[in-house]
C-alpha cells in the first residue's frame, strides 16, 4: 500500500440557499439546503494524480475549495499527510497551507492585474517566510525559467501575457511555496487545445521533477484520462464511482458513467454504437430520492428510488450502485 | 437546368476579407477565407480563439458589430449575391432562409416574452399565416426539438427552461421560418457533456429532415468529427485545411492541423505526451509575413517566410494552404 498523502472522509457540504427571515415566514417557508457534496470519501497517494470529473453542479469545485482550506465542510474531516484539518486553529491551518496548493480555471481572474509578475510569484515566499531579500528575486527566475517563461517576465504585470502564459505563471505562484500537494481546478478548460496540451505537458514535467501529488478536477474526460492514475466520477455531490484511469474507459461500472463515456463526442470516427443519452442534471436543492441518478438511469429498479446505494468494491476500484450489489446477492443465494 | 442547380453549392464565400479599422490600423481579422457549403451539408469551422470563426459566420449573415466590416470578397445564396444587399433586405433574408443559433441561449431568447410569444412572432413575420397556424406551427417544432409537453410548456419563459431545454428552444425558432442554411456558432459550448450529445442529435436530425444546410462553427474537435461531412480549419483569419472530416482528422496535411490533432488527448490512445506546438496564434497586429503559420511550424520552407500560400486542391476534394504540397516546387 503506498503512502496516503491525502484522506477524505465522509465530506459533506451543505449551503444554506433559504429566503431571507421574513419572506420565509409571510410565505411560511422552511429553510432550503444545498448540499454541494454529501458524504464524499476518497485517499490519494503519494505522488499519483487523482481526478476528479462530473457535470456541472456535480460538486467538484466546492471539494476542492474544502480541500486547500477555503471552504469549512459541514461534516467530515479531511486528513492530510496524518494530521485532520482543523479549520477552527489559525496556526495549524497555516502550516498545512504552504504544502498544497491550487491553480485556478481562470488565469485572468487569479491574478491581480495590478501586481508585477515577479511579485505575485514572490508573495507565498514572503508570506512563509521562505526566503529574503535577493533569494527572493533569484528564487522568482528560477521558477519562471521553470515554468518556460524568462525571469526578465518577472517585471512585467499580467495583461501582457496570453492566456496560456497566464497559467504558467500561475503554476509558478503555486510552486514558489514548495508545496507536495497541489490541486489544479480545471487548469485547462479556459484555453485553447494546443495551449492546453503544453500547460498539460508542464504540468507532467514538473510532476516528474519534484514528486508532487495532484487533485485533477475537470469536466473533460480525455483531459482527465491522459493526466491522472485514478479517477473519482461525481454526480450531483455523490462519488458514484471510483477507478484506476485506463479501467474505467474499458470497464465503467456505475451506469453514469456509462452514460458519460457514450456522450463523450469520439475524434476516433471509430462509428461505435452509443445509447442515447436522456435527460438533464435535476435541481441539486431537491435532488431525487434513493439514488440520485435514478431519474435517468436505464437500469433503474426498486431499491434505487429509495435507498442511498452504499460505495462497494468492484474490480476496479469502488462504485456506489444498487445493481453491483444485488448482482451480488443474486450470485451468493 | 434543375441538373445544373443541383450541383451549384448552397452557400459560396469568395476571397471573404474583414477588417477592423482602429485607431493603430487595419486590423485584418478574415483574410481572403473562401468555401461553399453544398445543399443538405454540415460543414464544421473549426480554429482556436481569435482564429475568425465566429466572424465568418457574422459576415456571412451581415452581423458584423460595427467597425468591422467587409472589405472585399463576395458571399452566394444560391446564386444570388448577399454581401452587399441593402439592410432591409438582409434582414428579411436573415430567419427566413438562413437561420442563427448561438451559443449562449439565455441571450438569444428574449427574457420578458414567452416562448410562444418569440417563436409565433419569427413565423409570423417570414410566412404568410395565421395566428393560430403559427401556433401550431410552433408547438410542433418544440415537439420536434424534444420538448416534453410542448402544447403545455410554449406559454412559458425562457427562465422556466433548463440550459438544454432552452437551446432545443433557440434551434427551434432558428428553424421556424425553414431556413436553407442553419449556422450554429458553438451551439453545446455552454452545456454540460451529456446534455450536448442530445442537442447536437437534435440539430443534426432536423437539418436533416428539412433539408438544410448547416455551418457548425466549434472549438471541439469531437463534435466536428461526429457531426460534419467537411470541416474548414482556420487559423489567425485564414483557411488553413478544408476537406471531406475524416481525411482532415486523421491524416492532416497542414502542418496546423496535424498539430491540433496530436494536441488533443484522446479516449482511446495512449500518448505519454501530448504533441505540442510551441508558441500562440499571432494577434492580428502582428501576422507574420508569408504563411502565417511559419514560426511555429515544424517543417517550414524558406518560401513560408516570404510568400503566403494560397489553396491547394488536393485528392478527395481536399485543399490546403500550405507550400509544402506546391507541386510545381515538388517537381522542381
Amino acid at each position: 500500500m503506498p503512502d496516503v498523502l491525502l484522506s477524505v472522509e465522509g465530506l459533506t457540504r451543505r449551503f444554506d440557499v433559504s429566503k431571507p427571515w421574513l419572506n420565509r415566514v409571510i410565505e411560511r417557508e422552511d429553510r432550503q439546503f444545498l448540499t454541494a457534496t454529501a458524504d464524499v470519501s476518497f485517499d490519494i497517494c503519494k505522488g499519483e494524480t487523482f481526478a476528479l470529473v462530473g457535470e456541472s453542479g456535480s460538486g467538484k469545485s466546492t471539494i476542492a475549495k474544502m480541500i486547500v482550506g477555503l471552504l469549512e465542510p459541514s461534516a467530515g474531516q479531511i486528513r492530510f499527510d496524518g494530521k485532520v484539518m482543523d479549520f477552527a486553529s489559525g496556526a495549524a491551518m497555516r502550516a498545512l497551507r504552504r504544502r498544497f496548493q491550487m491553480i485556478f480555471q481562470d488565469p485572468f481572474a487569479s491574478l491581480n492585474p495590478r501586481w508585477r509578475v515577479g511579485d505575485i510569484i514572490a508573495e507565498p515566499i514572503h508570506t512563509f517566510g521562505l526566503l529574503r531579500g535577493a533569494e527572493v528575486t533569484r528564487e522568482v527566475g528560477r521558477l519562471l525559467d521553470l515554468v518556460g517563461l524568462s525571469a526578465a517576465d518577472a517585471e512585467k504585470f499580467p495583461h501582457e501575457f496570453s492566456g496560456g502564459q497566464r497559467q504558467r505563471i500561475a503554476i509558478a505562484r503555486a510552486l514558489s511555496s514548495r508545496p507536495e500537494f497541489i490541486v489544479c481546478d480545471e487548469p485547462t478548460s479556459a484555453l485553447d487545445v494546443s495551449v492546453q496540451a503544453q500547460i498539460l505537458n508542464l504540468m507532467r514535467d514538473l510532476q516528474d521533477e519534484f514528486g508532487l501529488t495532484y487533485l485533477l478536477i475537470s469536466h473533460d474526460l480525455s483531459v482527465v484520462r491522459h493526466m491522472s492514475n485514478r479517477i473519482g466520477v461525481l454526480y450531483l455531490g455523490r462519488l458514484v464511482e471510483v477507478a484506476e484511469a485506463k479501467r474505467l474507459f474499458t470497464e465503467p461500472q456505475h451506469p453514469y458513467t456509462r452514460m458519460l463515456l457514450d456522450a463523450v463526442p469520439d475524434l476516433s470516427l471509430s462509428g461505435r454504437r452509443r445509447t442515447p443519452v436522456t435527460g438533464e442534471i435535476p435541481n441539486p436543492i431537491n435532488p431525487p430520492s434513493g439514488c440520485a441518478f435514478h431519474p435517468r438511469c436505464p437500469q433503474v429498479f426498486e431499491p434505487c428510488r429509495h435507498q442511498t446505494p452504499m460505495s462497494t468494491a468492484t474490480a476496479t476500484g469502488q462504485a456506489a450502485c444498487h445493481l453491483l450489489t444485488h448482482d451480488q446477492k443474486a450470485e451468493s443465494s | 437546368m434543375p441538373a445544373l442547380a443541383d450541383k451549384a453549392p448552397l452557400l459560396s464565400v469568395r476571397d471573404l476579407v474583414v477588417e477592423f479599422p482602429t485607431r493603430r490600423g487595419v486590423l485584418r481579422a478574415l483574410d481572403k477565407v473562401s468555401f461553399d457549403i453544398a445543399e443538405g451539408e454540415v460543414l464544421g469551422m473549426v480554429g482556436e480563439s481569435g482564429a475568425g470563426k465566429s466572424l465568418t459566420g457574422a459576415a456571412i449573415i451581415g452581423l458584423l458589430e460595427p467597425p468591422g466590416r467587409i472589405a472585399s470578397g463576395e458571399v452566394w445564396l444560391r446564386g444570388e449575391r448577399i454581401d452587399n444587399l441593402p439592410r432591409e433586405r438582409m434582414r428579411r433574408l436573415r430567419g427566413r432562409r438562413i437561420g442563427m443559433v448561438f451559443q449562449d441561449p439565455l441571450t438569444s431568447l428574449n427574457p420578458l416574452y414567452t416562448v410562444a410569444r418569440q417563436l409565433i412572432e419569427t413565423i409570423r413575420t417570414h410566412m404568410d399565416v395565421s395566428d393560430t397556424e403559427a401556433r401550431n406551427r410552433a408547438v410542433g417544432l418544440l415537439d420536434r426539438v424534444g420538448i416534453p409537453a410542448a402544447a403545455r410548456r410554449i406559454d412559458d419563459y425562457p427562465h422556466h427552461f433548463s440550459g438544454g431545454m432552452r437551446q432545443r428552444v433557440v434551434i427551434a425558432l432558428a428553424l421556424a421560418a425553414e431556413p436553407e442554411l442553419v449556422i450554429a456558432d458553438e451551439p453545446t459550448t455552454a452545456l454540460d457533456v451529456s446534455v450536448q450529445a442530445q442537442i447536437i442529435d437534435v440539430l443534426k436530425e432536423i437539418c436533416a429532415e428539412r433539408g438544410a444546410s448547416v455551418m457548425l462553427i466549434t472549438h471541439d474537435m469531437g463534435v466536428i468529427a461526429e457531426t460534419a461531412d467537411r470541416v474548414a480549419v482556420l487559423y489567425a483569419g485564414r483557411l488553413a485545411e478544408i476537406g471531406p472530416v475524416r481525411d482532415v482528422i486523421q491524416r492532416a496535411e497542414h502542418p496546423y492541423t496535424a498539430g491540433l490533432m496530436g494536441s488533443i488527448p484522446t479516449l482511446t490512445q495512449t500518448a505519454e505526451r501530448l504533441t505540442q506546438i510551441p508558441g500562440s496564434m499571432p494577434r492580428l497586429d502582428a501576422i507574420p509575413k508569408g504563411c502565417a503559420f511559419n514560426p511555429r511550424c515544424p517543417r517550414v520552407l524558406e518560401r513560408c517566410r516570404i510568400e503566403r500560400p494560397e489553396l491547394i486542391a488536393r485528392e478527395g476534394g481536399r485543399q490546403v494552404a500550405c507550400w509544402l504540397y506546391d507541386r510545381e516546387a515538388q517537381d522542381a
